[in-house]
């Protein structure tokens, strides 16, 4: 079986700035991207191309680095430089500015919705995460603001199916939360990663979590059930690809649909690994099933996977670009 | 100091960018950090390029072969250093008179810089020696060499979009290189007590991209590149 990544289209997504984060729709029709010229763009397909649907312009000051859908698909939050968080509301085809979560020190990295809908995650240059809550009125109210790592915390993702939550930070760490007694603890520290972890995501069921890194590797956790059953939890590293990249590996994403790990390299590729399904589970062994080595003329600093259709990838870059990519596996 | 009148032939030079690193050394011997004479101990063996040293003072020398026009150089590290070098002057003098009080030489804030070039990965390394022990300078210094080689290089590059240039397509008119390099600035290993954390702080684009925003740091980061004395 032959596996290859072809270019379906390329965007011209933020002009003279970089494109730092991409986001799909749960319904996976529109492509949020946002950037250093303070913009969120929302894309969408007309007939064979991609265009620009809406510009959100004015919602912050500084860059944005940071873009997430809520699960019903009608709300879209970002992250900014300029220390708030941004909930947009999509109403027809427009998109309105809700809110503006503030309370972070300084720059805001990462901003993402809980699978119930209900709970936002942030986190920041100012080492916390916040928890928030939102009611049936468009309110929100921090519930939670957790000071787990030591350093800038530069990703937060939540679990698929359970209300967990996973942080990664320049202190090279990986926290994992839960909530007990209405109260967000870091419950386990990953240690592992000999450099800042950029960013982290889990697989479809959310029994592992792969995590990238400045160290130029990819780890897999795999949760372990402890002795006493409750309290904390118990995450090791089953399995790190090392020698596929370059540079700082800044995004990684796990197809819900097909498994395959996409990621995205300051060395400008973008490469998708796939799992050996005969090995054992305590140790999976991935191998490299496609990659684009000039995937973008710059630092690729995201990948996403398209949730409603197998092997359509999105990625953007420093140069400023959206790529689309189609991940086949021809017979 | 220049009188007036060399003040006003110097910018019709600077206009005309007829300068060259002769004239420029004849004028202003101990101008700044940033100048002066290489040490080029390597060839065009780029995979084992020697590192380049600047100095305070002394000359570099060009040989007939380089003012020969006709003949055609191939490039090495020596082309390179060119580039950052003679850019950076033309920067550096074109700011002369801008007037900011404060200059890294001024402040006896850094002793060597060291670049290296490795034209198999397409890098320049740009090593620094702080002479100050506090963390917060060194970085401040680190992106202030990192600032000015991405606006001295004549790319595509943005200021606070990125520091990571790719080797492209070089013409071969010195008026007009085009560079793509990636640029890694860090700390002389050895003659800091936090050079790991200032490297990595460096290193993290994500950080020095939000430094950069920061208006009031990108003022100071301005100031430190002018030069007040030349």
């Amino acid at each position: 079986m032959k596996e290859a990544i072809s270019l379906v289209h390329k965007l011209s997504a933020h002009p003279d700035s970089r494109c730092w984060f991409v986001s799909w729709s749960p319904n996976g029709a529109l492509l949020a991207s946002c950037g250093g010229d303070k913009a969120i763009r929302i894309w969408g397909q007309e007939g064979d191309s991609w265009v620009c649907k809406n510009v959100l312009q004015d919602g912050h000051q500084r860059t944005v680095r940071k873009v997430a859908w809520s699960p019903c698909g009608n709300y879209l939050a970002s992250a900014s430089f300029d220390a708030t968080t941004c909930i947009w509301k999509k109403k027809n085809d427009d998109f309105e500015s809700l809110t503006v979560l503030e309370g972070h020190e300084n720059e805001v990295k990462c901003v993402a919705w809980a699978p119930s809908g209900t709970l936002l995650a942030t986190c920041s240059r100012d080492k916390s995460v916040w928890v928030w809550e939102v009611d049936e009125e468009d309110e929100y109210e921090c519930v939670t603001v957790v000071n787990s790592h030591t350093q800038d915390v530069k990703h937060v993702v939540w679990h698929p199916t359970q209300e967990l939550l996973a942080s990664a930070s320049y202190d090279n760490n990986i926290c994992i939360y839960k909530e007990e007694d209405d109260d967000w603890e870091c419950r386990a520290t990953l240690q592992g990663h000999t450099s800042t972890v950029w960013s982290l995501c889990f697989d479809a069921t959310g029994q592992r979590l792969a995590s990238c890194s400045d160290d130029r590797t990819v780890k897999i956790w795999k949760e372990y059930p402890t002795e006493a059953g409750q309290g904390d939890l118990s995450w090791k590293c089953v399995c790190t690809l090392s020698g596929y990249h370059g540079r700082t590996v800044y995004d990684i994403a796990w197809c819900r649909l097909t498994g395959a790990l996409a990621t995205a390299c300051g060395d400008d590729g973008i490469r998708v690994f796939k799992e050996d399904l005969t090995a054992h589970a305590d140790e999976p062994v991935f191998s490299l099933a496609a990659q684009v080595k000039k995937a973008h003329s710059q630092d690729v600093n995201c990948v996403a996977w398209n949730p409603k259709e197998a092997g359509l990838l999105a990625s953007c870059s420093d140069d400023g670009d959206i790529a689309i990519w189609r991940f086949q596996e021809e017979d | 100091m220049l009188t007036s009148h060399q003040q006003e032939v110097f910018c019709e030079e600077v206009a005309r960018k007829q300068l060259d690193s002769r004239w420029l050394n004849d004028q202003f011997h101990d101008y700044s950090w940033l100048k002066t004479s290489c040490k080029m101990s390597g060839s065009s063996q780029l995979e084992n390029a020697n590192p380049v040293i600047f100095q305070r003072s002394g000359e570099r020398q060009q040989t007939a072969a380089e003012e020969d026009e006709d003949v055609h150089d191939p490039i090495d590290d020596r082309e390179i250093f060119d580039i950052l070098y003679k850019t950076t002057q033309n920067d550096l003098l074109m700011l002369y008179f801008a007037n900011h009080p404060l200059s890294l030489e001024e402040l006896n804030v850094v002793e060597q810089v060291r670049v290296q070039v490795n034209d198999a990965d397409s890098t320049v390394s740009v090593e620094f020696t702080p002479t100050i022990p506090h963390c917060s300078m060194a970085t401040l210094i680190g992106l202030s060499i990192k600032v000015k080689l991405l606006r001295s290089l004549p790319s595509r590059f943005k200021v606070g979009s990125g520091f990571t240039i790719k080797r492209s397509h070089l013409c071969s008119s010195n008026e007009t290189w085009f560079f793509l390099i990636q640029i890694d600035v860090h700390i002389t290993p050895g003659t800091h007590a936090s050079e790991a954390a200032v490297n990595k702080q460096l290193a993290d684009k994500e950080r020095v991209a939000a430094a950069l925003e920061n208006s009031s740091l990108l003022e100071v980061v301005n100031q430190c590149l002018t030069s007040r004395s030349l």
